[in-house]
Formats: C-alpha cells, structure tokens, sequence
C-alpha cells in the first residue's frame, strides 16, 4: 500500500457564518500529483489554504476537522506554523516575486529559516532553479529584478523560492491559469519534472492538464468534495452526474 | 437634407462649451505657470543683486561666518557669511529627519501590520488635526515647553538646534507617518502571503518583505519632511535663539535661512545691501526645494523600475 503523506478529515471552514467546506475527508499519497478540479467558487482554493494554515492570517475564518501530515496534527496548538510551512510550500495563481533580484527571492525562505553560508545558499538556489527548471534561462542574470521576468519565467522563479526550503508537499494554486499558453506549458513541464520527487496538489481550471499531469483527481462542487478517483476514471468515466455534467462543460 | 447639412456644420451648443472649458483650463494653467515664474524671476534678480550690483564675492556669502549686512570689515567688504544659517537650516532638518524616521517607521508599521483596525480609527483623524494646526502654536509649545526642557537639561537658554529640531519633528512627524502608512498599504497582500507562505515569521516578513519593497515611498517620505522643515520658518524662530552664528554646539542660540530672513525682511530698506542679502538667502531656500524636488523624482523614478 503506497504510504498517506497528508489526510484530511471532515474539514469544515467557516469564512464567518457561511460555510465553504462542508465536510471534506481526502487523502493524498506520497509523491503523487493529486488536481483539485471543480467550478469557480466551489472552495477549491480554500481547501488548499487549510493544508499550510494560510486562512490563520484572517481572524474571521473557522476551520474545523483533522488534519494529519506524517503523522502530525497541522491544526495543533504546539505546531509551528513556519516550520510546517517550509515542509508545504505554496505557488500561488499570479506569478509573485518579490521586488528583489532572482537570487534574493529563491534564497529568502532558506535565509528566514537559518544562517547558511554564501556557499551553500549558493548551491541552495541554484538547485532550486535547476528543479525548476529554469536555471539555463537566468544563470547569467541571478542579480537582475525577478520583476524583470516574464511571467512564465517569475512564475518558475515563485516555484524554485518554493523548494528552496525543501519541501515535502507543494500546493500550487491554478499556476498556469494567468500565463500565456506557451508560458503555461513551459510551467507544466517543470511540474513534470518534480514528480517522483514531492507530492504536489494543483488547483486547475483545465481538464487537459490535469490529465497530462495528475495522478488523481478530486471534484469538487458548492463546498462538497464530489468525487476523488484515479485522473483516468473521474475524466473518463465518472461516478457521479455532477462531475459527468462539469466535465462535459455543461456548467462551470 | 439641407437642414442635416447645416446642422453638422455648425457648431453645435456641446461644442461651444467644450471649446469655453478648454480655454477657461488653460488660462488657469498659464496663470499657475506666469506666477511661477515670475516668483522663480524676482526672487533671483532680487537675490542675485547682492553679487552683480553689490559686487559680493559668491564664494564669501557662501563660506563666510559672520552675518551682519549693514556692518563692513577691515577690507571693507560688506559682513554677509550665511555659513551660520546655512549650517542652522541643515542641522536643524538633518535632526528632525533622523528623528521622525523610525518613529514615523514604527508607528505605521503598528498601524498596517500590527494592529490595522485602530490604525485606521486613529490616524486619519490624528494627522489631520495636527496637520492643520498653524505653525505657531508649535513655535508656542516649543517655547513653553522644550525650551524650558533644554535648559534644565542643557543649561544656558535652552534655546537652540536641538529645541529647533524638536519642534520640527513634531510638526512634521504625521506628515512623514501618514505616508509612510500609504506606502506600506500599497505593498501587495500577496507579498505577504508569499512571505508567510515561505515560512517566513510575521516580524521577518515585515522588515524582510514588507519595509524592504517599501524603501523608496519611506524615503520619498522623509525627504518630503525635510523639505518641509527646511522651509518651516516661524515656529522654529521662535525657539531656535536666532543668534546669527556659528552654532558652537546644539544647545547654544543659532539661526537657520528661514528664521533670519522672516526676523529681518521688514526691518530693511529695499534695494539696500541689507535688503538684497536677505533676497539671497531665500535663493538658496528656494534652490534647496527644488534640489527636495529633484531627489523625490530621482527616487519615484528609481522605485518604478
Ligand atoms: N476571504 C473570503 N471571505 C469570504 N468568503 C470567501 C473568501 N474567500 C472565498 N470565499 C467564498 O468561499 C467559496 C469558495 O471560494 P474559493 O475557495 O475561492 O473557490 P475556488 O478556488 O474553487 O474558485 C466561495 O463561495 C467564495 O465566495
Ligand atoms: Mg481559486
């Protein structure tokens, strides 16, 4: 049996009163690549938030349930939360560096985590950007803006800050859904790349992608989690009607 | 067809007014740029007097450290060294900016980042209020009390740099904060969730992320007070001494550009030597904003790319 890197169970989230997740249980195996498909609004996002804790920055939001990583309670009041957010790196949907030179971005979680010398933050970033691949495209110009970049690039750049802190999880939130398609291909072959070597759940709008891409896939509809199958069942061959419907483009 | 044809022709009412808008705006606009210049012309002809036709040495108003225009030396050369004020108005600004800067710092970084709600409830109404009391009341304040304050402390007057100082950071402080606090506020949201996302603690995202991107608004800030104190002229006359020396330390009476210039202009004769080295000073003064100008620019433009 392949071994559970993150289980959830019976997520509920409040954002205030409303409710957003209405019970969610998913699990996800190690070194897998797992997409979140569903229409706007059906809490994909959310959901994904809860695995690094990103929702404690907002103090109106509630979020209940059993959240297991290796074994550790995420939501316990002992967690460290930048500890576990060095293990569960995130990519968010709009290409993000900071304002500060390509080097500088891929070494700040490293150097917010510990005292590392040139040469080994160094080697850091540069096997990040290799992961990434992107290395070949900036080795030359590791002190120009990251903002210099076009957004394919700085989105590369965002994924190779996110290893640097060598994570075991990566949670990439629609990462190709603001770049051009040539630019979004360039992103997905990087993913392909870091398969086998972490597990990364993908928030995506395309089906296309997550059928090159995923392993498993989990639908997702107003805050319900309406199936979670092998990538080739749920695109192929659908338990459900709802999922059949979103698929076959009949909404969403 | 005929009655179309005419109709296009002729100019129609929206036309006309659009036309009467368009040259009441632009009269507007060549009358803000007439009193510009005429200001930027007679201040220099006025200024520039005291070299051409009073025949001072530029390089003696600028480095010499006695000030008293209707007086002459051994040589008989007229006494006009503004060093002394020159030396004033900078030291005077130089320390109120260091001063306000990590105050100024450390109260938006409260306001943003900390404690956002009563940020917004505070601050607004705060700065306004302070910003539109009239500069006398600070010079009142700074007389009753940092001037007593200095010379418990100090000894002598308590007049002086520092007492000057004081006042302008008071007077400019919700200024520089208040755009400190905009310039924080327009950093992204996902700069910070990028940060913490990372694994960044909310202190390291706030100096490693937030204050770092933010440098050249704070800048821009302090350099917009400073400008502003450089050209702040009553309420540091009344508690700076006004003794047109070299200030021997910073508790010792002094003067700066402006407290001068306001303290003399009516007591000279226009057109007299007097009167022009006073013109020459407030050249300097108003080279000095444009030079606050420059670098504000140089700044917004460097931060851009
Ligand atoms: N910060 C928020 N405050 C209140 N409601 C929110 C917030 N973010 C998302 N929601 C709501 O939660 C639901 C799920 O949103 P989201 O997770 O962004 O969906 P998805 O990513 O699948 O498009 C939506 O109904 C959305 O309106
Ligand atoms: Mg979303």
């Amino acid at each position: 049996m392949t071994q559970k890197i993150l289980t959830t169970e019976n997520v509920h989230l409040y954002y205030g009163k409303k409710e957003a997740l209405h019970g969610i249980n998913l699990d996800f195996n190690k070194n897998d690549i797992t997409a979140l498909i569903g229409p706007s609004g059906s809490g994909k996002s959310t959901y994904l938030r809860a695995l690094n804790r990103m929702h404690d920055l907002t103090d109106s939001v509630t979020v209940n349930g059993t959240f297991m990583f290796n074994g550790h309670d995420i939501y316990a009041p002992n967690t460290d939360t930048v500890a576990l957010r060095q293990k569960i790196g995130m990519v968010f949907q709009q290409p993000n560096p900071f304002p500060f030179s390509i080097y500088d971005n891929v070494a700040f979680g490293v150097r917010t985590a510990e005292k590392k010398s040139k040469a080994e933050l160094d080697e850091i970033v540069e096997k990040s950007l290799k992961q990434a691949a992107i290395w070949d495209e900036v080795k030359d110009n590791l002190h120009k803006s990251a903002l210099s970049l076009s957004g394919g690039q700085q989105q590369r750049v965002s994924i190779a800050r996110a290893l640097a802190t060598n994570p075991e999880i990566l949670l990439l939130d629609e990462p190709t859904a603001a770049l051009d398609p040539v630019s979004a291909s360039k992103v997905e072959n990087t993913m392909m790349q870091l398969r086998n070597q972490l597990t990364m759940i993908i928030v995506t709008h395309s089906m296309a992608q997550a059928s090159r891409i995923s392993d498993k896939t989990a639908f997702f509809m107003d805050g319900h989690l309406v199936e979670f199958n092998h990538t080739k069942k749920v695109l192929l061959d659908p338990d459900r009607q709802e999922t059949q419907d979103y698929i076959s483009g009949r909404f969403g | 067809m005929d009655s179309i044809r005419e109709s296009l022709l002729k100019k129609s009412k929206a036309t006309k007014k659009d036309r009467f808008a368009r040259v009441i705006t632009f009269s507007a606009l060549l009358l803000i740029v007439v009193v510009v210049i005429s200001i930027f012309l007679f201040v220099a002809s006025k200024g520039l007097a005291t070299f051409f036709t009073n025949k001072v040495n530029l390089w003696d108003f600028l480095s010499g450290k006695k000030w008293a225009p209707g007086q002459t030396n051994a040589q008989g050369q007229p006494l006009t060294g503004a060093l002394p004020m020159i030396t004033g108005s900078f030291l005077v600004t130089l320390i109120a900016a260091l001063v306000a800067t990590p105050f100024a710092i450390g109260t938006a970084v409260f306001m943003t980042e900390i404690s956002p709600k009563h940020g917004a409830k505070i601050l607004g109404p705060v700065t306004e209020l302070l910003v539109g009391i009239p500069s006398v009341v600070y010079g009142f304040i700074g007389l009753s009390v940092i001037v007593p304050v200095m010379r418990h402390i100090f000894g002598g007057s308590g007049f002086g740099i520092i007492a000057g100082a004081m006042v302008l950071f008071i007077m400019i402080l919700p200024t520089v904060t208040s755009m400190t606090v905009d310039t924080l506020k327009s950093v992204p949201r996902h700069y910070r969730e990028s940060a913490l996302a990372l694994g960044a603690t909310r202190w390291q995202m706030i100096y490693k992320v937030i204050l770092r991107s933010a440098t050249p608004g704070i800048l821009t800030a302090v350099v917009f007070g400073m400008a502003r104190a450089f050209g702040e002229a009553l309420a540091v006359q009344m508690v700076i001494g006004n003794a047109p020396l070299m200030p021997k330390g910073l508790t010792s009476p002094s003067s700066t550009l402006t407290s001068i210039l306001t303290q003399g202009i009516g007591n000279t004769v226009m057109g007299s030597l007097e009167n022009n080295a006073l013109w020459s000073l407030a050249l300097i003064l108003l080279l000095m904003s444009l030079v606050f100008n420059i670098i504000m620019r140089a700044i917004a433009k460097k931060g851009a790319m």
